[in-house]
């Protein structure tokens, strides 16, 4: 696939470079809202129509904006569309503003989104940024919605409020906190043994240059010899 | 033969204790056999049932898991049938098979087979599973039947202000899992695991004295008085006695000097009756073990031994 293309981008997003399963991004909101398939969803959503639009004015103003102040420049577009969008919810979807909570207004420090900012629409064309926002924002969606969807079936017998198991046979632990943890850790685990068996190298180097860990990092160093990768 | 041992050239360590892991373990089991049958005898064969799953669920789950990664069997070590066995003493008489089934399979795969087996474990397996079941079926792992009816643990009692009978307490006759409820018959497998050197005495003195105190100065302060009485339920009552000579004195998860193991049984023992007293449940033994179980690493950097000629130097 071309590289930079809309459709590779989403791809990218969706199964190459999944910001929760491969990138381990934005753990913050995985991990805590992800109690149901439908807060899965809301927060998946909210965060995908930021991501674009951040991508997009990212992109739009990145000749303009100072490389030395591009960070708090960064945060002031994230945080105008956050607050945009929490409006919004507000007003149209209050029982999702309701369950989401502060976690709204903490999509201005997700990771994802700065990463994204950083990493893609900082240095590329505005329509391959709109579709990388989508595609990363989708691929966020889905994961997190998978995530939330076992956890409400194992931890509270529902899946999107419609009840499947009966109540005495729920795993209490796995809506709770550490739940979160486990679901996810099993996930990664599924994601990782499906890549290596299609033969993929299991890290991507183009990916590996925006992470600036070379030192630690000892999967590049099992990739590359004996020494931590040296780009 | 002899000489050949003599003439035997290799590196270090020379002389070698004849105990095996397998050894140890079987000591433990010995051990937590008057808990258990005393158990058993008085919550009939449910109970049985219920420890024989565990065991049997545990000891499957890592054959199982050690086949799959194509690792060496090491089922035979007895330490699965350990973990299994004290988290079935762990679990209330009426407990559901399944739940138990769920328990065992958490304690070895997750917290023991994924962080590299027997050694690399962080925290007790069988507690760890014992807080999972805990946090998960809070309702099934809190309801105790005794007598045939659901009966309020001696520890639950206190804290709603009743009083209780110590000496029942301490021969059993009361509410409780499987195997904590007998103080007396922990106490004989804990002292035998004594005097065998299987487990250093300092853990569970240390610990059980800590409670003592805790307990004694909560009494003068906010109960207006020294109470006896107050003090032996709580050392008699829960899983302290359980957990102090078979939980807190695991070798994987327990600190190795001397002095880091005194640090450690104080740690947990404040732990203990902070939960005890101040928490909102009756009980909290295993928590604190397992929060002085993720500790132990901290406690060991505190406690490193000084080299021999070394030290000195530090003024």
């Amino acid at each position: 696939m071309k590289p930079n293309t809309p459709l590779e981008r989403i791809y990218n997003g969706i199964i190459k470079e999944n910001p929760t399963f491969v990138l381990l991004l934005g753990m913050c909101p995985t991990l805590a809202i992800t109690t149901s398939a439908s807060n899965g969803i809301g927060m998946g959503l909210t965060t995908t129509v930021v991501l674009i639009f951040s991508n997009l004015f990212i992109s739009l103003l990145r000749k303009i904006i100072p490389d030395k102040v591009r960070i708090p420049a960064f945060i002031v577009i994230v945080a105008s569309f956050v607050t945009i969008v929490q409006l919004l919810l507000e007003a149209y979807i209050p029982s999702l503003n309701e369950s989401l909570g502060i976690y709204i207004p903490l999509i201005v420090v997700n990771c994802i989104i700065l990463g994204r900012a950083e990493a893609y629409a900082y240095k590329n064309t505005v329509i391959a940024s709109v579709f990388d926002g989508f595609g990363m924002g989708i691929g966020f969606t889905i994961a997190i919605t998978i995530l939330g969807a076992i956890r409400e079936l194992l931890g509270a017998g529902c899946i999107f409020g419609y009840r499947l198991i009966p109540e005495d046979y729920n795993i209490t632990i796995l809506v709770l906190a550490p739940g979160a943890f486990f679901v996810l850790a099993c996930l990664v685990a599924i994601m990782n043994k499906v890549k290596m068996k299609k033969g993929k190298p299991t890290i991507d180097t183009d990916a590996c240059k925006s992470c600036g860990l070379c030192d630690h990092c000892l999967v590049a160093s099992e990739k590359g010899g004996d020494r931590p990768c040296s780009r | 033969m002899e000489e050949k041992k003599l003439l035997n050239i290799s590196s270090n360590p020379h002389v070698r204790s004849n105990s095996t892991t397998q050894k140890i373990m079987l000591e433990v089991i010995i051990a937590l056999m008057p808990a258990t049958i005393f158990g058993i005898i008085k919550f009939g064969w449910y109970a049985l049932v219920l420890v024989l799953v565990t065991i049997i669920a545990a000891v499957l789950t890592e054959f199982i898991y050690e086949k799959c990664m194509k690792k060496p069997v090491t089922i035979g070590d007895l330490s699965a049938v350990l973990t299994g066995l004290l988290l079935g003493i762990n679990l209330p008489p009426t407990f559901p098979i399944w739940m138990a089934i769920l328990g065992a399979i958490f304690a070895i795969l997750v917290v023991k087979m994924l962080f590299g087996g027997l050694g690399q474990n962080f925290m007790n397996p069988a507690l760890a599973a014992r807080c999972f079941l805990v946090i998960s079926f809070a309702g099934k792992m809190t309801t105790f039947v005794y007598d045939g009816v659901v009966s309020a643990t001696p520890l639950a009692a206190l804290k709603a202000g009743e009083s209780v009978d110590v000496l029942k307490m301490f021969l059993g006759q009361s509410g409780g899992t499987i195997g904590e409820t007998c103080t007396l018959a922990l106490l004989v497998g804990g002292i035998y695991l004594i005097i065998r050197k299987i487990i250093d005495f300092r853990i569970p003195l240390f610990y059980i004295l800590t409670v003592a105190v805790f307990v004694c100065i909560y009494s003068l302060a906010a109960r207006g008085g020294f109470d006896g009485q107050f003090i032996l339920a709580h050392l008699c009552g829960g899983g302290l006695a359980l957990g102090a000579f078979f939980m807190a004195t695991d070798y994987v998860t327990s600190p190795i000097t001397h002095t880091g193991r005194i640090i450690y049984a104080v740690f947990i023992g404040c732990l203990t009756c902070v939960f005890r007293l101040f928490g909102p449940s009756a009980e909290g033994v295993s928590y604190a073990i397992i929060i002085g179980n993720i500790l132990v690493p901290l406690i060991e950097k505190i406690t490193v031994p000084k080299f021999f000629g070394k030290g000195a130097q530090a003024k």
